[in-house]
This record gives C-alpha cells, sequence and structure tokens, in this order.
C-alpha cells in the first residue's frame, strides 16, 4: 500500500511535462475576442444614441437647424484627423509586430496628436455651439445632438488617456506579449471609433445641412 | 518572471497574434479618403438638387466605407477566432437594425391607426366631408 502511495507520489513529481503546459495554455486570443465583444456592445450603445438623433434629430423647437449652425470645414477637418490617426496607428501596428519598439513609441505618438487635435476641434465646435445659445438643453435636435456626438468624443478621450498609458507601458517593460496585446487591443478600439465617426459625419453631418 | 518564461510565452503567443501588413493599411487608407472626400464634395458642392437623392447617395458610401474600414483596418473575416467575432458582428448588426429600424418606423408612425373602428377608407371620407 505505501509502496503504490509512493509510486504514484514520484510519477507525479517526474511527469511534468504535460500537467504543466495544460495549467499554462491560455484560450486562443481570448482577450482579443472579449474586448470585440465588448466593442459590438458599446456598438449597441451607439446605435441607440443613433436611433435617438433619428427620431427627434429634426425637432428644433424654433431654434438653430443643422444647416445652420454645422461647420462642414471643421467636420471635414475632424474627419481628416480621424483618418490619419487610423493610417497612424497601422504604421505603429506594424512597427509592433516587427518588434521595433522606436517606431510603435513614434507612430503611437503622432496618433495620440492627431486624437487630440481632433479633441480640441471637437470642443471648439461644442463651445462656439453653446456660445451662440445652441446648448443641449434648447432643443430636442440639440439635446440628441450633444448626446451622440459628446459619447463619441468621450471616446476619443479616454482611447487618448488609454494611448498615453500605454507609451508609458511600452517605454517601461518594451514590446513583451501583454504590451503587444494592448496595442492590439487599443487598435480595434480606435479603429473601432473611426467607424462610429463614419456614421456621425454622414448621418449627423452631412444629411443635417441638406435643404 | 524568470527570462525562461518570457521566451516560452512570446513563442507561445506569436501564433496566435493577427498578422498586420502595411499593404492592408495603404489600401484601407486610400479607398476610405476617397469614400470620405465623395460625399464631402456632393454635399458642400450641391451637385445634386435633390435632398433625398443626395442623402441616400452619401449613406450608401458610408457604409461602403464602414465596410472597408472592418476589413482593412479591423482586420475582420470569417476565419478570425474561429469564426465567433464574425457571429458576435452579426448579432450585433442584427440588433442594431432592429434598433434604428424599429424606433424610425415606430415613432414616424405614431398617428396611424390610433382610432379603432377607423380604416383608411374611413379616413378618407370623413377628410373629403370637411
Amino acid at each position: 500500500m505505501s509502496d503504490l502511495l509512493m509510486n504514484t507520489a514520484m510519477n507525479a513529481s517526474t511527469d511534468t511535462s504535460s500537467r504543466y503546459y495544460v495549467k499554462e495554455h491560455h484560450p486562443k486570443n481570448g482577450s482579443l475576442l472579449g474586448f470585440w465583444i465588448y466593442l459590438m456592445s458599446d456598438c449597441l450603445i451607439f446605435a441607440c444614441l443613433f436611433a435617438t438623433y433619428a427620431v427627434i434629430g429634426r425637432n428644433y423647437a424654433g431654434g438653430p437647424t443643422g444647416a445652420e449652425i454645422f461647420d462642414l470645414n471643421l467636420v471635414a477637418l475632424n474627419t481628416a484627423f480621424l483618418l490619419l490617426s487610423s493610417i497612424t496607428y497601422g504604421v505603429a501596428m506594424v512597427g509592433a509586430q516587427n518588434r521595433n519598439l522606436k517606431r510603435t513609441l513614434v507612430w503611437l505618438g503622432i496618433t495620440g496628436v492627431l486624437g487630440v487635435a481632433f479633441l480640441a476641434v471637437e470642443l471648439y465646435e461644442f463651445w462656439h455651439f453653446i456660445s451662440i445659445g445652441a446648448t443641449p438643453q434648447r432643443s430636442g435636435f440639440l439635446t440628441a445632438f450633444f448626446a451622440l456626438v459628446g459619447t463619441h468624443g468621450l471616446h476619443v478621450f479616454f482611447g487618448t488617456i488609454w494611448l498615453v498609458v500605454l507609451l508609458f507601458q511600452l517605454k517601461k517593460h518594451g514590446l513583451i506579449v501583454e504590451n503587444r496585446r494592448r496595442v492590439m487591443c487599443l487598435s480595434m478600439f480606435w479603429h473601432f471609433l473611426d467607424v462610429i465617426w463614419i456614421g456621425v459625419f454622414t448621418f449627423v453631418y452631412l444629411m443635417g445641412v441638406l435643404p | 518572471m524568470s527570462a525562461h518564461q518570457h521566451d516560452h510565452h512570446d513563442h507561445h503567443d506569436d501564433s496566435d497574434e493577427v498578422h498586420v501588413s502595411m499593404r492592408d493599411y495603404a489600401v484601407g487608407f486610400v479607398l476610405s479618403v476617397i469614400l470620405t472626400a465623395i460625399p464631402f464634395a456632393l454635399v458642400m458642392g450641391n451637385v445634386f438638387n435633390n435632398s433625398v437623392t443626395t442623402a441616400l447617395v452619401i449613406l450608401a458610401f458610408g457604409a461602403v466605407q464602414i465596410v472597408v474600414h472592418m476589413v482593412y483596418f479591423l482586420h475582420m473575416n470569417s476565419k478570425s477566432e474561429g469564426g465567433w467575432t464574425m457571429l458576435a458582428l452579426m448579432f450585433t448588426l442584427i440588433l442594431v437594425v432592429i434598433t434604428l429600424v424599429g424606433s424610425i418606423w415606430v415613432m414616424f408612425h405614431l398617428n396611424s391607426n390610433m382610432m379603432p373602428g377607423m380604416d383608411h377608407e374611413a379616413i378618407e371620407s370623413i377628410q373629403q366631408l370637411k
């Protein structure tokens, strides 16, 4: 009996190969799929905000209309910032894939600057609207507008904070597997915000100024 | 964590990582610049006199551009994660369509069928009386 016990104990201690790897095994890209599902739920939030805008976006209550207050040049500028930031993030992704830390840092930094530029223009636009009396409480149109565009802007803001944090993490630890995963997740977040912005500039701004 | 473990981890995860290429990003960027510039030009240049036509055309451009971003920037394909990302996307798209179309349909037809016992002909005959 004791002999048997000793044998099993010995077997367990010597046979480390299979047990060890089973314990270390992670599901394939588990966090990327999880992050994707988060993005999809975020997409539903934006769907609700778009639906709200579709329903009350033309209720001006005698206040300013989209055609009166929207400045398409500013919107075009903002769209250009976001589109450029997509390609610069792409360059950073290729840099991370090639384990080129400096290239990743530089291009992530440029992406962050473009994100800040986008936020600056959007804040200027909001400030301008509020200063001419087009505040969120003025009409249903403005409520829906600030809710939708503001939520998108808030996402860009938090994405920029995440990007700055990631720059420090990369600087400290380099392109380790955890950091590459973070770069990948933020890239999905960033490009997702770009997709939402396509909906915003098409549905809110361009269709808003149509007579 | 020891250096050995790091190496092991690195190697283990390499095979799982999504492969990205500069060419994909460049193609996606050029396409999205074109697909953005055209709707802006259509609206700012007032190309069509009809608002409905313009709206439908720019919505179509927007939809195409979203697909371009999904494919070239978000690397969507039916094989990644064993098809689970695509499945999640499909499910989300169905919910988005229900949310958008449902809200618009309901909210713009609030006045339809409001009076019990009144069908379309009855309403029309009342309107003719006025």
